[in-house]
C-alpha cells in the first residue's frame, strides 16, 4: 500500500523521495552511501522537529491517519490466543465493535474496542467504527462476563462516535449508552481504558470509564467531533480546526486538565510509523497497571473509581 | 401569519416584542399563539391549563421554575446548590466567549444555570426534584448541571426520599467539551448509589432531549415517563437525515415512537403528571 503523507509531513516525504531516487539511480559508491546516510539523519531530525511541535489540528489528522494502527493490530501485537465473541443476545452482531477473550502474557483478560476497518470493504462492514446499540449491548454483555469471571477488562477506543441512524434510534441508542455508563461505573473488576485514535463523544465514553484512562500521545478525545462542534457552535462545519483547538482535544491538554490519567508516548513520527513500537508501550502500561490493581482490594478499587468519576468537573 | 395582524391591532402596551419572544419559549404577554396549531389563546387561560393548548392539546415548553411550582405542594420548596455558576475550564471562545454567553443567558432569564434542583413535598410526600431549564443555553449539560444533579441525588439519599428529574436539553455543552461529556459518567454513577439505597429515580422526558443527556440520566429512570409528543433521541433529526439521506418517518423520536419501541414506560398528560408521580413513588418507596 502506498504510504499516505499528511500535508505537514511533506518536507519529510521530499527527503524520503530523494533517498529513493538515489537508491534507484543504480549508482553505487561511497558518495551515494554517505549522501543517503546524511539525508536519513536529516529525516530523523526533521521528523522529531515536526512531531514535537504538532498543532492541535495536526494531531487530529494524525489521530485519523489512514495507516494508524487499529484495535485489530493491537489485539495481534499485544495479546495472544484471542477468541472473538459475537453478538448482543438481543438483536444482532455489530462489527464496529470487536470483543472477546484473550491472554495478556498468559493471563486471561476481556477485550472490547472499536474497529474502523482497513480495506474499503472492511470499513463498510465495520461502519467505520461507528457502533449501533447492539455494539454497546455486546460490550455490556462482555463487561458482565469480565465481572462474573473476575477477569480484567481492557477497552480500546477509536471511533468518530456512535452511529446516527434511524435504526439506532429505534433500538434505543441512548439507553444502550446510558446503561454502559451505569454498568462501568461500578463494574466489579479492574478496567483499563486506552484511547488510541479518535475518542468521539458518547460513543467513546460508553466503553471509556475505568480505573486507568490513558491516551496515546497523538490521539484525541472530545464531547463531539470537531466538525460536529463547529456546526453546532459556529454553525459552520468548516470551522473544525477552530473547534478542535477550542475544545482542547489533544492528550497533553486533557492530562493537564486532570481528565486523563496518563499519556502514552508514541514512536518518533507517530504510531503509524511503528505499530510494534507503540504496541510495546501500551503493553508496558497494561502490565504495570494490572500489577498495581492486583494489590488492591476490589471494594477499594470501586471506591477510588467512584471518587475519580465524581472529580471530573466537580464544582 | 395570524399573529402578525393580531399584534398590529393590539394596543402597544400588550403587544409583544418579537425579538424577545424568540429567546423565550415560555409564554409572555396577554395573548399567545400555540406553536403547534397557531390558535390564539388568552394568556391566563393558557397558564391555568398548565401551558397545554386547549385547542390541540400541544404541550408547550415551560421553564424549570414553572415545573417546580406545578409539582410541589403549595408551590413551596427548598432549592439545592442554587448559587453554583459555571467555570470556563477551557477558556472556550467561538464567535463569542463562553463567559459572555453565560452572562448573557443569566441576564436573559434570570437563572444561574440550566438546572434547578429542589427539595419539597408532592401530595404530602418528600421528594427531591431536578428540572432542566431549556432557555439557558439549550438546557445543555456542563459541569454545573452535572453537579446540581449529583447534589440533588445525594440530598435524596440524605433525606431517604425519591428523586425525580425533568429533562429537556440539547445535550452535553460543547463549551466545556470533555468536562461536559464526563458529566454523563458522573450522573450515571450517582444513580447507582441511589439504587444501592433503594431509592427510586423517575425520569420525566419533556420536549426536547438529545445527545449526552438522553444517553445518560434521562434514560436511566427506574421508570421513564414522557409528556405527549416530546422529541427524544440520541442524534438530532438533521444529523440523521444528513447521514442516512432519507426523509425521517412521521412521529420519529416522539414519545409515542419511544413507547412503541420499548424505551419508556408511559406517556402522561401534563395535567395528570403530579398525581401519577406521587402514585408511582408511593408504590416504590415506603
Amino acid at each position: 500500500m502506498a504510504y499516505t503523507y499528511l500535508e505537514f509531513e511533506k518536507p519529510i516525504s521530499d527527503l524520503e523521495n530523494k533517498i529513493e531516487k538515489l537508491r534507484g539511480s543504480g549508482d553505487i559508491g561511497k558518495d551515494i552511501e554517505s549522501e543517503i546516510s546524511k539525508l536519513s539523519s536529516q529525516i530523523e531530525k526533521l521528523t522529531k522537529e515536526v512531531y514535537s511541535n504538532l498543532s492541535i489540528w495536526q494531531k487530529v489528522q494524525v489521530a485519523r491517519h489512514p495507516h494508524r494502527p487499529h484495535f485489530s493490530d493491537y489485539i495481534e501485537n499485544i495479546f495472544s490466543d484471542f477468541d472473538e465473541l459475537h453478538g448482543d443476545r438481543v438483536f444482532g452482531e455489530d462489527k464496529a465493535i470487536i470483543g472477546g477473550l484473550a491472554r495478556f502474557k498468559k493471563r486471561p483478560v476481556v477485550l472490547v474496542g472499536q474497529e474502523k476497518g482497513k480495506s474499503t470493504e472492511d470499513k463498510i462492514s465495520r461502519n467505520f467504527g461507528m457502533a449501533q446499540p447492539e455494539g454497546y449491548r455486546k460490550t455490556a454483555r462482555l463487561m458482565k462476563m469480565a465481572e462474573d469471571f473476575e477477569l480484567p477488562l481492557i477497552s480500546f477506543i477509536d471511533t468518530p462516535g456512535a452511529y446516527p441512524g434511524i435504526e439506532s434510534e429505534e433500538r434505543g441508542m441512548s439507553e444502550a449508552i446510558a446503561k454502559n455508563l451505569s454498568l462501568l461505573s461500578n463494574l466489579k473488576t479492574p478496567v483499563i481504558v486506552i484511547i488510541t485514535g479518535e475518542g468521539g463523544s458518547g460513543g467513546a465514553l460508553a466503553i471509556g470509564i475505568g480505573d486507568h484512562v490513558c491516551m496515546l500521545e497523538h490521539s484525541i478525545y472530545a464531547v463531539a467531533s470537531p466538525e460536529a462542534c463547529a456546526s453546532i457552535v459556529w454553525r459552520d462545519g468548516s470551522k473544525a480546526k477552530d473547534a478542535a483547538e477550542a475544545m482542547k482535544v489533544d492528550a497533553s491538554n486533557l492530562q493537564n486538565l486532570g481528565l486523563v490519567d496518563e499519556v502514552i508516548e508514541e514512536p518518533l513520527g507517530g504510531a503509524h510509523r511503528d505499530s510494534r513500537g507503540v504496541s510495546n508501550s501500551i503493553s508496558q502500561v497494561i502490565e504495570k497497571k494490572l500489577h498495581n490493581f492486583d494489590e488492591v482490594d476490589i471494594s477499594d478499587l470501586l471506591k477510588k473509581r467512584y471518587e475519580k468519576i465524581m472529580s471530573y468537573g466537580s464544582i | 401569519m395570524a399573529k402578525g395582524w393580531f399584534n398590529k391591532i393590539l394596543p402597544s402596551f400588550v403587544r409583544r416584542d418579537s425579538s424577545n419572544e424568540k429567546k423565550s419559549p415560555v409564554p409572555q404577554g396577554l395573548w399567545q399563539s400555540c406553536p403547534n396549531c397557531k390558535e390564539i389563546i388568552y394568556g391566563p387561560d393558557l397558564e391555568f391549563n398548565l401551558f397545554v393548548c386547549p385547542n390541540c392539546d400541544h404541550h408547550i415548553r415551560i421553564g424549570a421554575r414553572h415545573r417546580l411550582s406545578y409539582l410541589f405542594d403549595e408551590d413551596s420548596y427548598e432549592e439545592i446548590s442554587s448559587k453554583l455558576e459555571a467555570k470556563d475550564w477551557l477558556s472556550f471562545k467561538d464567535s463569542k466567549k463562553y463567559k459572555d454567553r453565560l452572562s448573557e443567558a443569566q441576564s436573559n432569564i434570570d437563572e444561574k444555570e440550566a438546572m434547578i434542583s429542589a427539595f419539597g413535598k408532592i401530595n404530602g410526600k418528600e421528594v427531591v426534584v431536578s428540572a432542566f431549564e431549556f432557555r439557558f443555553m439549550g438546557g445543555s449539560m456542563g459541569s454545573v448541571v452535572g453537579q446540581k444533579f449529583i447534589d440533588a441525588a445525594n440530598k435524596a439519599i440524605e433525606m431517604k426520599c425519591p428523586f425525580i428529574c425533568f429533562s429537556t436539553s440539547g445535550g452535553a455543552r460543547m463549551q466545556e467539551s470533555l468536562f461536559s461529556l464526563f458529566q454523563m459518567a458522573r450522573t450515571s454513577a450517582v444513580l447507582n448509589t441511589l439504587k444501592e439505597n433503594k431509592l427510586p429515580y423517575i425520569s420525566v422526558l419533556t420536549d426536547p432531549i438529545f445527545g449526552g443527556v438522553a444517553a445518560s440520566l434521562a434514560m436511566l429512570g427506574d421508570i421513564n415517563i414522557a409528556e405527549p409528543k416530546a422529541q427524544v433521541g440520541f442524534a438530532g433529526p438533521r444529523v440523521i437525515e444528513d447521514t442516512v439521506r432519507v426523509k425521517l418517518p412521521e412521529g420519529f423520536q416522539r414519545s409515542e415512537f419511544l413507547l412503541n419501541h420499548g424505551m419508556i414506560d408511559m406517556i402522561v398528560h401534563r395535567s395528570e403528571l403530579k398525581d401519577k408521580l406521587s402514585g408511582l413513588i408511593s408504590k416504590l418507596h415506603k
